[in-house]
């Protein structure tokens, strides 16, 4: 488990070393000037220039790559034009807050796709089936900001039980993780349907069945154990697709996480912090596929790592 | 970044099965017995018929936007606003006047939302032939060459898809600029991964198969063989994502505008709609309600015709 663990650490590096080449490439080659954006556009000619050159960026591509790495690597992503801070300062003052959303839309997630997933395979082609099946196309389908504004619209402006956006209580947490997690759910319950009815006509699960079960022992020994692989993979495969998602939830509500700075950093033209909570998250996406590859050995004894 | 104990997706595996159903019969993918048997379980599937049926007539309405909508979606009107300056509601009890009510600027909402399918459908179709058509190259390239040539595109590939989708998609916009051309290449430079992947498993299994072992043989150069041999077989998988990348695109081209970088005032777009609207949704919110309806029913029917598609092109995979 440890040499795997290492192996998968090793692998890790050449990713992170591309991911950190495909941003620095974004920022080289596109045409904003980050000397004249860090200056301001009333700054003289000169004034850029001379910046220009305190900040490197009239060294070739691969001194500033080599220098952009160096620091990367040292945890520093540059400075936020706007906020007037270390970027990585301000990356880590909001991911509290967006770590805390994400958890609890991936739980929401789970909660409600899992269990209806299930469900619908077990009452395979009944109404509940069928209502289950078109609910989670629905909620697949909905825009994410669309459906916060319509919770937002119902349960805080007309029936005042929640907080009506911002960060701080339980209460603010709610809706957003509601609304983060009602449209994965769908792509849950569909993945966990086809999972188990996968199982459900394996050959172990008719023996279970004959040798005299009672059939939530085998649902829960023998179908839920063998299904539930798929849906960790899902969870993995999920987390990119998450926390893009979760930017639009955060403008929604307010929240103050890493999208609605991104968000902000976008209106304000500030292109380290852009790219820095790109490059950020980026990294912790990679991170995430870890713990999801272990989880997969810890939840199958099937799969060795090594 | 993917190890060995992960499992493919579903999708990659079921449509992978299908090509290789068809390479199997030695037909091209989708030989005209095959489309017959196709159409037939196609029309059975109630709910793909409705998602293929308003997905026509979405694009109906997207051609015909001059003369379906009653108002000019840029007109504002002078009854379009009440007397403390708020959007005037749905008339449609009294009179035909705004049918969906109007927005903050008084403009007639439910012509703004059928010339908004103009611009949800553009992008959604054109970042999808960019989507599809680069991922079926590299996939194609990759799975055919396999060895180190594949692994190094493949390994790009999947360093591509740590990037979360829309943050990668915002980067680019905010740094070149929101335009719809720019949102059309963006959109379909961060979304080409997903059917690459799938395409690199497709093509994985088919190079096994004798016809292709046979092309070699006779000395058929290599991009022949692509072209000519594993290209037809491909067909089936890029019918279907034809259709699913398509509502993924305008999700995605919807989210951009909410942001507000995507297409820009005053061209009407479903995400921008809701994005100027809802500073107003306590008092009106049917500036939000409508368009999010549009963006969800258009999405909705494309996720449904492309399963739908899925199952009638894979009989292997019927719907349980």
């Amino acid at each position: 488990m440890v040499a795997y663990l290492l192996r998968r650490m090793l692998f890790a590096v050449p990713v992170l070393f591309g991911i950190s080449l495909i941003t620095f490439v974004l920022i080289y080659f596109l045409p904003a000037d980050p000397a004249r954006m860090y200056a301001g556009p009333n700054a003289s000619v000169e004034a850029v220039n001379r910046i220009r050159t305190q900040l490197g960026l009239d060294q070739p591509f691969y001194v500033q790559y080599g220098r952009f790495v160096e620091r990367a690597v040292q945890g520093d992503l540059g400075y936020s034009y706007q906020l007037q801070m270390p970027v990585i300062d301000a990356i880590l003052a909001r991911f509290p807050f967006t770590l805390q959303l994400t958890l609890a839309g991936i739980f929401v997630e789970l909660l409600i796709g899992v269990p209806a997933g299930l469900l619908a395979a077990v009452r395979r082609s009944t109404w509940l089936d069928g209502t289950s099946m078109v609910a989670a196309m629905i909620g697949v389908s909905s825009p994410p900001f669309w459906l916060g504004l319509l919770m937002l619209y119902f349960f805080a402006f007309r029936l005042g039980l929640f907080p009506l956006g911002g960060a701080g209580t339980w209460k603010h947490l709610v809706l957003p993780a509601v609304t983060a997690g009602l449209g994965g759910a769908g792509w849950y319950a569909r993945m966990t349907r086809s999972s188990v009815l996968e199982v459900l006509s394996a050959d172990y699960v008719r023996t279970a069945r004959a040798k005299g079960l009672a059939g939530s022992t085998v649902l829960r020994r023998h179908v839920l154990r063998n299904a539930i692989n798929p849906i960790v993979t899902m969870v993995g495969m999920d987390i990119p697709w998450f926390v893009g998602g979760v930017v639009l939830i955060e403008t929604v509500f307010a929240w103050p996480g890493l999208g609605r700075m991104m968000v902000d950093a976008i209106l304000t033209d500030d292109v380290p912090l852009i790219l820095g909570t790109v490059t950020f998250t980026a990294v912790l996406v990679v991170v995430s596929s870890i713990i999801i590859d272990l989880a997969h050995a810890l939840l199958d004894p099937r799969i060795r790592l090594g | 970044m993917r190890s060995d104990t992960r499992v493919p997706p579903p999708d990659a595996r079921s449509t992978s099965l299908a090509a290789t159903s068809a390479a199997a019969a030695g037909r091209s993918a989708v030989p005209e017995r095959q489309v017959t048997l196709a159409w037939r379980r196609f029309k059975r599937d109630r709910l793909a018929l409705a998602g293929g049926i308003f997905v026509l007539v979405l694009v109906l309405v997207a051609l015909l936007a001059p003369v379906l909508a009653p108002y000019d979606p840029a007109e504002q009107f002078t009854d379009g606003l009440t007397a403390d300056g708020l959007p005037v509601p749905s008339t449609l009890p009294g009179s035909t006047r705004f049918l969906l009510g109007t927005d903050q600027n008084g403009r007639d909402l439910l012509s703004r939302i059928i010339w908004g399918a103009r611009v949800s459908l553009t992008v959604g179709v054109l970042a999808n032939v960019i989507a599809v058509g680069f991922s079926v190259m590299v996939g194609a390239v990759a799975g055919y060459l396999g060895g180190w040539r594949g692994n190094v595109i493949m390994r790009f590939t999947d360093m591509m898809m740590a990037f979360p989708t829309l943050l990668l998609a915002i980067a680019l916009v905010a740094i070149l600029r929101p335009s719809i051309w720019v949102i059309i290449v963006v959109i379909g430079a961060v979304y080409w991964t997903w059917i690459a992947r799938i395409i690199y498993g497709a093509v994985r299994s088919l190079r096994e198969l004798e016809f292709v072992t046979a092309a070699v043989s006779i000395g058929a150069p290599t991009w022949r063989i692509i072209l000519r041999h594993i290209l037809p077989h491909l067909l089936s998988i890029v019918i279907v994502w034809a259709s699913l990348g398509i509502s993924t695109n305008v999700m995605l081209e919807a989210s951009l505008s909410y942001l507000g970088i995507g297409v820009q005032p005053p061209t009407p777009s479903w995400g921008g709609m809701i994005q100027q609207g809802q500073s107003f949704y306590r008092a009106a919110p049917w500036l939000v309600i409508y368009p999010g309806l549009a963006i969800m029913l258009t999405i909705l029917c494309f996720n449904l015709l492309g399963d739908g598609l899925r199952d009638a092109l894979d009989p292997q995979q019927q719907r349980r």
